[in-house]
Formats: C-alpha cells, sequence, structure tokens
C-alpha cells in the first residue's frame, strides 16, 4: 500500500505502531451508576378482554403500537391459512380499499405491519403522536373489519408462493426447517412456513373464517408505548376497539414436547461453501426460578461476544463469522438455541468445539469473573434496550404474552445479583450437558460427509 | 425532532469532538468516525478497508486480544463497527457509568493498535466466513451493492467489491496494515462523538485526557471520487446460482448531497412517491395492479440516505417472476418518471411521503445508537451533525415541483441496468421443505 497522497517522513513498522514511550496504562473504572426512571405505566384489561399495556415515554414525539394474539392453529392446513391472512389482514376493509388504508397511515407518518407465526399474530406499527387518532382508527378497521377481498386474496396468494419459494432458498430458512422438524417433529412448531401447495389451496372464505374465529381481542395483549396521555388511553382505545367482540375460541398451542437430546442430523446442501449448524437443548421459561442462573450460564458459554464460543470458533480459530446461543420461548417453556454458519471445511471441528464448550460448561469449573461479566453485560442491557420506545414495547409485549410480570425487568437485576456462581455451575450441569442437545448440520454431504462420521453422533443422510 | 444543543471543540492533534447531552436515560453512545472507506483502498487490495476494522478490535497497547470486547460487555454494553464507501465507524453504548472506559478504548486503539501477523490471519479468516454467508451462500448477496457498481461506475474507486475478493483478502500483509493506519487513522482524519447522558463540562475533560496525547500525523489529502454520470445505458449480467427469481437494479447518479443537498432529497422523496408502502406508484402499478412484480425498492444510496460523498446512487430493484420481461418492467419505471416530470406528485403525496420520513427520523433519534452514528457520519461527510435536529424540516420544504424536477433527470440514458440470472441450482431447493 503505497498511501501516495501524504508525505510521512517514514513507515513506522507494526510494531512501532502499537508501543509508546509511555507504555501500556490502567484500565479507568466505571462511575457512579445512575439507574433509570420508570415511566408512567397503565395495565388495564379493556370490556373485551384485551389486555391494554400503556407507557408514557415522550422521549420522541411517536407512538409505538404492538398487538399480540394467540393464533395457534392443529389442522394441517391452519399454517398456510394464517400466513395468507396476515399477508391480506392490512389489504381493505369495508370503509377502506388497500390503498385507502396506507395512504391513511401515511397522512400520520404510520407504518403497520402483521406478520404470523406458530402461535402467534402479530400487528405491530408506529405514528407520529399527534396523529394517533388516525392510526387507531385504521388499527381498529383492520382488525373489525378486514374485508379479505376476493382479488386482493388472490394476488397475495401467488406472491406469497412466490417469497416462500425465496425464502427457501434461504440456507437460513433449510437448517431451520430442518431444525423443527427435528426437534418438535409434527407439532403445530415444526410449521413456521406452509408449503407452496397448502398455499395454493386456500381461499378468501377461508381466511375470513379464520379471522372470524381468531381475530378476537380475548386471550391477546396491546402494547403502546411513546409520547401518550395516560389519562386518555384507555377510553380512547376502548372507544376505537368497542366493536371488537370476543370470540368463542381461543388460539392456544398444543403442549410443547419437550427436546430431547439425541444425534446431529446432517441435510445435504450439494455445493453449499458453508454449513449451518443448529443445536438446540430443553431449557426453562422466565418465571422458573433457576432461569437467572441458567441466562448466566449461557451467556457464559455462547450468549454474547465475549463467551467461551464465540472466543474459541472464531477469535482463535477463525471458523465462523457469528457464534451466538440464545432462548427461545414457546408455549410456557423454553428452548436454548445454539447456532453458528462455517466454511464447509472447518464444519466438523466447529461441530467438536461446540460439544467440548458446552461439555466444559456441564464438568469443569466457571470462573466467578465469566459470572461478574455476564451478570454486569444483563443489567447493561436492561438499561439500554428500554431506552428507546420499540425497544421497551418489544420487552413489555414479550413479558406480557409470557404472563410474566412487568415489573421483571425492573427487579430482574436483583434477580441476577443473587445468583451464585456455584447455582450457575449447577444450572450448567443441568441443561448445558451436550447429550441435552440435538440439532441439525446442513451443508454439502459430499464435503462433511467423512468428517462427521468421523467425529460420531451425526446421522448421515 | 427533539432538540438537543450541540457542542463542538478540535483537540490540538486535529480530533474533532462532537458531544450531544441528552438525560433521558442512563445511557451513553460513543462513536469514533475515520475518513476512509473502500473507495479509498487501492487496487489489489480490495476490501482492505473493512479487514482492518476487523483489525481494530484485536487489541493495542493497553489491551491484549479480546480485552475490548470482555470491558465493554462486563460494563453493561455493547459495540459494533462497519465499514462504508467513505467512511469507518467504530461505536459503543453502555450504561453512562462506563463512559471513561469507553472513551479509553477509544484512545487506546487509535494511538497503538497492535497489528500481528496471526491476528491478521486470523481476522482473514472472520471476514472470509462473513463473506460466504452474507454473499457466497445466499440468494441476491451482494445484490446490488456490490454487483451494480461495476456497471454503473468506471473507475476502480467506485467500481470495486468493498468486501473484496478472496484472493486480495489472503495478500494483505501486516506491513500494508501499518501503511494503511499511518495514512488514515490519524486523529486529524477522524470525529469522536458522544451523545446521551453526559455532562459537557465533565465529558470534554475526560476526551482531553485520553485523546488529547494521541500524536498528531499529516492529514491525508481526500481524492476526489468524482466521475462522469454515464451518457448512455449500461448493462451487465450476474448469475446467481442461488437465486430462485429474476431481479434487477436500475441505477442513477445522485446529486452531489454536500453541494445540493435540496435536490439530493428531493431524490429521497422521489423513492418514496416511488415505492414506499401501496400507495406508492410503482408498488401500485408493479406489484398489485398489473401485476408483473414480486417486490418494488427504492433507495438513495446503496446502504442508507445520506451515507456518502459524491458520487452516490439512486437504486430501482425489482424482483419478478420468471417469464416476465425485464423490458416491459423498465419501461413501466420510465412511463411512470415520465408521468411524475410532467405532472409532478400531488401535494398530497408529498406530504404523505415526508410525513413517513419524519417519522423514521424521530425513530432513529429515538435509538441512542442510530443517533450517535447519524451526527458523527454527518459531521465527517458534510461538517453538519445539526444536519440530523433540520432534516425533518428541510425535507418538509420539498414539494412537488422539486420531485418533477428529479424525476427528469433519471433517464435511461444516465443509469445502469444490473441483471439477476438465477442459476440452476435454486431450482432444487425451492419447497424443499416439508409441510
Amino acid at each position: 500500500m503505497t498511501g501516495q497522497n501524504v508525505e510521512s517522513p517514514r513507515r513506522r513498522t507494526a510494531e512501532e505502531i502499537g508501543s509508546t514511550d509511555r507504555g501500556p496504562r490502567p484500565l479507568p473504572g466505571l462511575g457512579t451508576a445512575r439507574f433509570a426512571e420508570q415511566p408512567p405505566r397503565i395495565d388495564t384489561m379493556l370490556p373485551n378482554g384485551l389486555r391494554l399495556v400503556a407507557v408514557r415515554q415522550p422521549t420522541v414525539p411517536m407512538v409505538e403500537l404492538r398487538l399480540r394474539l394467540p393464533f395457534a392453529g392443529t389442522e394441517r392446513e391452519h399454517a398456510a391459512r394464517a400466513e395468507l391472512l396476515a399477508a391480506t389482514l392490512l389489504t381493505g376493509t369495508t370503509r377502506r380499499d388497500r390503498v385507502a388504508m396506507d395512504t391513511d397511515l401515511a397522512m400520520v407518518g404510520a407504518d403497520l405491519g402483521a406478520g404470523v407465526d406458530p402461535e402467534r399474530l402479530s400487528i405491530a406499527g408506529n405514528a407520529l403522536a399527534s396523529g394517533l387518532d388516525e392510526f387507531l382508527d385504521v388499527f381498529a378497521d383492520a382488525v373489525t373489519g378486514a374485508a379479505y377481498r376476493d382479488h386482493e386474496v388472490d394476488r397475495e396468494r401467488d406472491r406469497l408462493v412466490e417469497r416462500i419459494g425465496v425464502a427457501r432458498s434461504q440456507p437460513g430458512t433449510i437448517a431451520r426447517e430442518a431444525l423443527q422438524r427435528r426437534r418438535f417433529g409434527d407439532h403445530p412448531l415444526a410449521r413456521e412456513l406452509p408449503s407452496t401447495e397448502a398455499v395454493r389451496a386456500v381461499d378468501a372464505d377461508q381466511v375470513r373464517a379464520l379471522h372470524d374465529q381468531l381475530v378476537r381481542p380475548s386471550g391477546g395483549v396491546l402494547v403502546m408505548v411513546g409520547d401518550l396521555d395516560l389519562d386518555a388511553v384507555a377510553d380512547q382505545v376502548g372507544e376505537r376497539l368497542a366493536g371488537w367482540r370476543p370470540g368463542p375460541a381461543t388460539g392456544g398451542l398444543p403442549e410443547v414436547p419437550r427436546i430431547e437430546g439425541g444425534d446431529v442430523l446432517l441435510v445435504d446442501r450439494p455445493g453449499a461453501v458453508q454449513s449451518q449448524i443448529r443445536l438446540s437443548g430443553q431449557a426453562i421459561p422466565r418465571h422458573h426460578p433457576d432461569y437467572p442462573a441458567l441466562q448466566l450460564a449461557n451467556l457464559v458459554f455462547g450468549g454474547y461476544f465475549s463467551s467461551r464460543l464465540v472466543e474459541n470458533i472464531r477469535e482463535d480459530k477463525g471458523y465462523t463469522y457469528s457464534a451466538h446461543s440464545t432462548f427461545e420461548f414457546t408455549g410456557d417453556t423454553a428452548g436454548i438455541l445454539c447456532e453458528a454458519d462455517t466454511a464447509s471445511g472447518v464444519t466438523a471441528a466447529a461441530l467438536l468445539e461446540i460439544r467440548y464448550e458446552l461439555s466444559r460448561m456441564a464438568v469443569a469449573p466457571i470462573a466467578e469473573a465469566e459470572v461478574t461479566a455476564a451478570r454486569d453485560y444483563l443489567i447493561g442491557l436492561l438499561l439500554i434496550s428500554t431506552a428507546s420506545q420499540s425497544g421497551l414495547a418489544a420487552n413489555l409485549q414479550n413479558l406480557a404474552t409470557a404472563g410474566v410480570s412487568l415489573d421483571w425487568l425492573r427487579e430482574h437485576p436483583e434477580r441476577l445479583r443473587a445468583v451464585t456462581v456455584e447455582q450457575v455451575s449447577e444450572a450448567a450441569r443441568r441443561y448445558l450437558a451436550p447429550t441435552n442437545f440435538t440439532g441439525v448440520v446442513v451443508g454439502d454431504a459430499a464435503v462433511l460427509g467423512e468428517p462427521l462420521r468421523a467425529l460420531g453422533d451425526v446421522v448421515l443422510p | 425532532m427533539v432538540d438537543h444543543l450541540l457542542h463542538r471543540f478540535t483537540l490540538p492533534n486535529g480530533l474533532r469532538v462532537v458531544l450531544a447531552p441528552d438525560r433521558a436515560a442512563p445511557v451513553v453512545g460513543v462513536s469514533v468516525h475515520y475518513d476512509v472507506g473502500f473507495r479509498s483502498e487501492p487496487e489489489g487490495r480490495t476490501g482492505f478497508a473493512h479487514l482492518f476494522e476487523h483489525l481494530m478490535f484485536q487489541g493495542s497497547e493497553s489491551l491484549e486480544k479480546l480485552a475490548h470486547f470482555r470491558h465493554i460487555q462486563s460494563s453493561g454494553g455493547t459495540f459494533n463497527g462497519s465499514t462504508h464507501p467513505d467512511y469507518t465507524d467504530y461505536h459503543i453504548l453502555l450504561p453512562s457509568a462506563g463512559l471513561e472506559r469507553a472513551l479509553f478504548l477509544e484512545a487506546d486503539r487509535m494511538r497503538a493498535p497492535r497489528i500481528t501477523e496471526e491476528n491478521l490471519r486470523n481476522q482473514v479468516d472472520v471476514v472470509k466466513e462473513e463473506i460466504r454467508l452474507n454473499v457466497l451462500n445466499r440468494p441476491y448477496g451482494g445484490f446490488p451493492w456490490i454487483t451494480l457498481p461495476p456497471v454503473l461506475y468506471r473507475t476502480f474507486a467506485n467500481a470495486h467489491n468493498g468486501y473484496g475478493d478472496f484472493t486480495d483478502l489472503e495478500q494483505a500483509t501486516v506491513e500494508d496494515c501499518a501503511a494503511f493506519f499511518d495514512t488514515y487513522y490519524a486523529p486529524s482524519n477522524a470525529v469522536l462523538t458522544i451523545a446521551g447522558d453526559l455532562d459537557v463540562d465533565h465529558a470534554r475533560e475526560l476526551v482531553e485526557r485520553h485523546f488529547g496525547d494521541v500524536p498528531a500525523r499529516p492529514t491525508p489529502v481526500r481524492p476526489s471520487f468524482a466521475e462522469p454520470a454515464p451518457t448512455e445505458e449500461r448493462r451487465g449480467e450476474h448469475e446467481d446460482p442461488h437465486a430462485p427469481l429474476p431481479a434487477f437494479a436500475a441505477g442513477y447518479r445522485l446529486p452531489d448531497p454536500h453541494a445540493d443537498l435540496d435536490a439530493y432529497l428531493a431524490h429521497l422523496v422521489l423513492s418514496g412517491v416511488l415505492a414506499d408502502g401501496d400507495s406508492s406508484r410503482l408498488t401500485q402499478r408493479l406489484v398489485h395492479a398489473e401485476p408483473l412484480a414480486i417486490e418494488v425498492g427504492c433507495r438513495c444510496g446503496l446502504f442508507t440516505p445520506l451515507d456518502a460523498r459524491d458520487p452516490d446512487t439512486f437504486l430501482i430493484t425489482v424482483v419478478h417472476p420468471q417469464g416476465v420481461d425485464q423490458e416491459i418492467l423498465l419501461a413501466a419505471i420510465d412511463e411512470e418518471l415520465e408521468r411524475l416530470a410532467v405532472e409532478g406528485p400531488g401535494e398530497d403525496e408529498v406530504t404523505r411521503v415526508v410525513a413517513r420520513w419524519a417519522a423514521s427520523l424521530h425513530r432513529e433519534h429515538d435509538r441512542l445508537m442510530s443517533r450517535t452514528l447519524q451526527l458523527g457520519a454527518f459531521e465527517l461527510l458534510f461538517g453538519r451533525a445539526e444536519l440530523a435536529a433540520e432534516l425533518p424540516e428541510r425535507l418538509g420544504a420539498v414539494g412537488p415541483s422539486d420531485v418533477a424536477a428529479a424525476a427528469k433527470a433519471l433517464r435511461p440514458e444516465s443509469r445502469a441496468v444490473l441483471t439477476v440470472r438465477p442459476g440452476s441450482a435454486a431450482n432444487d431447493d425451492t419447497d424443499g421443505g416439508g409441510q
């Protein structure tokens, strides 16, 4: 590299650059921690059975809105119908056509979107606070009066088929589907993405019937955060949603099967230059007494950058760009999911290292410093993740739909401080042992087959 | 937009500093923007600016490898870095009790990063995994930010792949790194931004304490990356083995955002009129009415608006089913642009787009890390961190005739079209999943 633009007296070497006359300096300590003030909040049940959580946090003149409704179904066709419902929910009502929905939203700077998973329907958006009334009007119009006009359903069905094709060409989606089947078998949780045949078979009447059955306020949670008037908002929302009546059925999820440990399944993706490693084990939900200890153990293992896993397979060995381990909350239980994408040539070695780090968590000592670092990270993260309107709304929605007290956020630092290193070790022993994990590797079997066979505990295609 | 007063000063070594106090939450954002991006890397060293960004996390005189991550995370914070066409940023978000620690970490690597052969080889491997993940092993990887520029631009600086070729990455040496650091990472070539829970006097004192003795070095002369706009349409093709559907990107040149911000903002409004939401013109026509496309997108900049100096790119992207002729889609785009150029958009249309931009700027401002990065980037690129607060009003001043003028400039002969041809591998995957 020549850097012809600069008149430099002499090039320094890397060694010269890396040291100064004064030498290394000590790391400054931390200043005094300021605690976040708890913003005012209301938490109320509307007459139609919808729970409303609203927080005044007027950091910017916006309002975030998030609705979640129980939306599970046991019929095989449910996923396809639900997916098409989410794609067409905002394409028109008896009062507005598709374009009017969008123009009315845009006039108040608003966005609104709908999405569905095997457990819930989500409608989320935001608007300028000055346009809250209009925003709520469009939102209420959609949940109470979505029309599912034939031509919109026909059009969205075609697009959905194409979009599913695009999604299934993503290695991440292929790995996700394989993992869901591996750990949940035929449970509805394994049907995150419907087949294109099933989507093609859905008609507008079926979508309308599903809306009538499950787009109901009972069991739902509406979270609003932003520049709100808390004295008025419950009445305002209640009035707008007065026509939304409770229904007979709720879309509860059938009991989630336990994730049983077992061999890793190799799924062939011929010609792939990189493999997806996805391992998962049974964990516990937030309200379980061992949760804080396991949360810390998971962080030490692979839950953040300064974890054993990242320091090993990324920073030491360069096997991956990103590796991480996270909780997934489903129904009233939870799993741990460990993910890494690695080049084909090092995939078996990366799987070996992941198993090694899990084993080490389960049977070897965990240092006090590791637990302290993980705890201080989590406590800081709670502050950071609730400082924005959207972050706070997401946090509250997650707690509310899981049936956890909203004070959990405020109380959690204390809970984490009370955890001992022994408790973290105990949680790691119980939940992070590699024998508790099952999973998949998606990649080029022609390259991966032999080394994975040599490694063992892998089912080859 | 919440209007917090900005404070700025320059240290004797040339480091520019922007302070943006806001004590709403006990959290603070720190960023350092260096005035070098992938447009500055020399031929034979594609991807070097990004690779070097990785190396800046690998330790410095006072910090062993891994110490940077550990100190930030054990202070309750998060960090990252990113490489853009014209700058590279490093950022930390953490509880405000950790402010001095964050400044110490940034100052230590600005003063004396430790660049070793072992860390270089390790990070070349990591970067190659990043490229496999984001480009080589997925459909539409690098579309259009890697694949369009070589069609639209003629100079190496503007046209080359900023992620880099594997052969170039593998040939990078420790000596290259030392020269790159000495040339481009001078304090006078950087902007330090601190936003959030801070006391101005105290923050200033901390900045002077930690950055004051970073030795001054010559400020590199920034080359112009200007090149003439196309005078006839340019076409290119890219075969994507993973893509299930054809796609294309049409790229046009944007007005220089520094010299003529209002003209640039007119293009920003135009992008919303064309493709933001179901009521936008291209979405209505191509996705819903006719319908010829699966997705239509439009934006200013290869990544985000106002993120690069001139020359910058106005983008229209379309994903469409097999069997739909790309020329019909291009003709429809031209027709809509022509109509806008002649008739202009309606007042309401402009109002709606501006309202949505204002809302998205508010949301960006509400996320402290985004706000810190925006202030730093605007200060570095345009010398005007204030722009962050002024943008909603500046956008509000854009009228239908400005948008019409912007549409008029987007002529077929002034654009490049990059076509993505689906490869064979994709067809095996479609619907490979279960129920």
